[in-house]
């Protein structure tokens, strides 16, 4: 049997919200019976186990318990019921930053967090170097941290983490702040603790970020542990979870069909009746490099000659990704009178995964000017099982030449 | 990025011997607790430390300010009761002193460590350690504060001429240990509930002040309260912790049981007559005392430390 590093049993962590805080003792003597809460069940239940020498990621949306569940695995929180056996010495980086004294200068703070860490100070003395050279604060280290930026102390932070020898390393999403260079910095620091075979536990909303870097991991979706195992088939069902509750916002966005169409204004001349969007036979799931079709279903009561469909394609993040435009890429279209279904096919779409929008618009000129658009007409799903990060996928070849 | 050095680091922690094996769970025995806090020491002085440091940041005087106050205290204490209103007790300053300044620890580091674990929020939502700790370390920076005030006492005794009673020194260290394990308990104990109940800070100020005068500090045990002849009210003076502390200190520091009223001329009992034995068995039930409240306290934490970074 593989040795664990950290074996989470049965964690189970209730709050109770209070609704009104009835913090202090004139309000707990004059209102005895009116201590009203209801009970929020954080984590129900949760359990499994991160080998020793893995990577594990933890996924969930926000209020999910994934913070709850990291400290409750730092020994930060008490689980209501349940425990978590940690072996080996752990160093956390919960949000921003370790637990700082502002008042403190960074080399103080530095002591003070490694004796937190369970060091003793010649062990710090030993690796404070270290820590100053990886931080990059060598100007600033006698400075209060008080003075410090969000970007620093989060700097001093990750460096005191990752300099103290921890056998496991907590990382909450930490890796989103800071600037690029030194976000690389510390996914190398990262990718080497894996390779010595240390444990680290990471938390992020950043899918790319978990599929590149763990080995398993948990999905969380209201305290309850959804999903356990492989990244990509973790990240689908976090993104899918993530969909369902973006429901009501969006309106209806399944992975396939969309039936938006608001009630047409009576005079204009035509309407979308429906936009599909996916792969071109069954408007299902798209592979990353392979072809999707985007279908317009057209009512309209007037003919035109030369038509244009619009496409948009919108990033899970918000990001338009491209806009495509038929007339522009010499494609006119006609339209008939009576109802036209338009399909836009991209042979090969290099965009990598998630659940990607569409928007939709018509328009044609003439003497009656025709002008659709249509905001997240419909929505679809790519998958990929590469390891590449960023938006697109791209092919590439490499050449080594001594000169 | 992978080197020589790297898996040799790793030898030397992740893969030598057994690592530690740490169990987060709401069930804490109190062995563990008190293990955990022993454990700790190295962190107990690294705290003391940053206190001490945050405390005196950016001033000039630095940790002397410990002393000059309270040597300013002394100088007017000593004006005000040597010169202008004389009680008839001689070196009034230095039998005030050795009871003051105790209970001023006591006080202080009551009321600090009550509001610490709210102050130090930052600390304890991110980072996992026996958060008693920091309850502690506030007793114990005030601890030295108080060391360096027994200085500035020291001082004026010699100052005054006015010697301690050797034979009776001893009696310090154990007041002392006395009445840290007392500060340390509460300090625990109302730290935690003040995460819950906020009022406790403000009420633990209130409270103090009533206590500061039901402990014969300012006046005298066995003259004012003794002498009043009501045997019940001894007792009840002397189930206050404080009160053997307090005694035992001046039975040390000022060392004169009787003394010669400098105003009337005539001799007055101003500390109880007792054979040192019976100082010592006092500080002793006290002692026991302490231990069993310091057991509730860590007891009452552990339950209470769950959801700090919750309710903070």
């Amino acid at each position: 049997m593989t040795e664990l590093a950290v074996d989470v049993q049965g964690v189970t962590k209730r709050f109770r919200l209070f609704k009104e805080k009835h913090r202090s003792v004139k309000e707990r003597i004059l209102h005895p019976g009116r201590v009203e809460f209801h009970e929020v069940w954080a984590l129900r239940d949760v359990a499994f186990s991160v080998p020793k020498g893995s990577t594990f990621g933890i996924l969930g949306h926000n209020g999910s318990g994934k913070s709850t569940l990291l400290k409750t695995i730092c020994g930060v929180l008490q689980p209501t019921h349940g425990q978590v056996v940690v072996r080996g010495k752990l160093a956390a980086l919960l949000e921003l930053g370790a637990g700082f004294e502002p008042e403190l200068s960074g080399r103080d703070n530095v002591y003070l967090n490694g004796a937190m860490l369970g060091l003793k100070k010649s062990e710090i003395d030993a690796v404070f170097d270290d820590i100053v050279a990886f931080s990059e604060l060598e100007e600033f280290i006698d400075t209060q941290v008080k003075f410090y930026s969000s970007g620093m102390y989060i700097r001093l932070g990750f460096a005191v983490a990752v300099n103290v020898d921890p056998e496991i390393l907590v990382i909450d999403e930490v890796l989103a702040v800071g600037d690029e260079r030194f976000q690389r910095k510390c996914l190398d620091r990262v990718r080497e603790f894996q390779e010595q075979g240390r444990t680290i536990i990471f938390v992020s909303q950043s899918p790319e970020q978990v599929r590149m870097l763990c080995e398993s991991v948990v999905v969380l979706h209201h305290g309850e542990m959804i999903f356990h195992g492989e990244p990509s088939e973790g990240i689908r069902i976090f993104r899918e979870r993530l969909n369902e509750m973006g429901e009501h916002h969006v309106g209806a966005a399944t992975d396939e069909t969309l039936d938006a169409s608001p009630a047409p204004p009576v005079q204009a001349p035509a309407s979308i009746l429906s936009v599909r969007a996916g792969d071109p036979a069954t408007f299902g799931a798209v592979a990353t490099g392979g072809p999707a079709a985007i279908s317009v279903t057209l009512q309209s009561s007037l003919a035109y000659d030369e038509a244009s469909v619009l496409v948009e394609i919108i990033s899970p993040l918000g990001i338009s990704l491209a806009r495509l435009d038929s007339a522009e890429l010499g494609h006119p279209v006609v339209i008939q009178p009576g109802t036209t279904v338009l399909t836009m096919t991209i042979p090969h779409l290099p965009l990598l995964d998630g659940h990607h929008q569409v928007n939709v618009g018509v328009s044609a000129r003439g003497e009656h000017p025709l002008y659709l658009w249509q905001e997240q007409a419909a929505a679809f799903e790519i998958t990929y099982a590469g390891k590449a990060e960023g938006l697109v996928a791209l092919e590439a070849t490499v050449t080594a030449t001594a000169n | 990025m992978t080197n020589a050095e790297g898996p040799a680091g790793l030898t030397s922690s992740a893969a030598g011997g057994t690592p530690k094996v740490k169990v987060v769970t709401s069930g804490v025995t109190l062995r563990r607790r008190v293990l955990d806090l022993s454990e700790n020491r190295e962190l107990l002085a690294s705290l003391i430390r940053t206190e001490i440091k945050v405390k005196y940041k950016n001033s000039i005087l630095g940790i002397l300010w410990t002393m000059v106050a309270p040597a300013i205290t002394l100088a007017i204490y000593w004006v005000v009761f040597g010169l202008l209103l004389k009680n008839g007790i001689p070196d009034f300053v230095i039998y005030l002193a050795s009871g003051l300044l105790v209970w001023t620890f006591f006080a202080n580091s009551i009321v600090m460590a009550t509001a610490v674990i709210v102050a130090r929020a930052g600390i304890v939502k991110k980072v996992s350690f026996p958060r008693e700790i920091l309850s502690i370390a506030t007793v114990g920076s005030q601890s030295v504060y108080l060391l360096l005030q027994w200085v500035v006492l020291a001082l004026f005794m010699v100052v005054l001429g006015h010697s301690p009673d050797w034979v009776a020194l001893p009696l310090v260290p154990v007041a002392f240990f006395t009445v840290l394990l007392y500060a340390v308990a509460f300090g625990v104990l109302l730290s935690a509930v003040n995460v819950y109940f906020r009022d406790t800070q403000h009420l633990i100020e209130i409270f103090i002040q009533a206590w500061f005068w039901l402990t014969p500090i300012v006046y005298s045990f066995w003259h004012n309260v003794h002498g009043h002849g009501a045997a019940v009210l001894s007792w009840i003076y002397l189930a206050n912790p404080m009160t053997p502390v307090v005694l035992a200190f001046q039975r040390a520091l000022y060392g004169r049981p009787i003394i010669t009223n400098t105003e009337t001329k005539v001799p007055e009992q101003i500390l109880p007559p007792w054979h040192l034995t019976s100082f010592y068995g006092l500080l002793g039930l006290s002692i026991i005392g302490g231990f069993v409240l310091l057991g509730i306290a860590i007891r009452v934490f552990s339950r209470l430390e769950g959801n700090f970074a919750e309710e903070l």
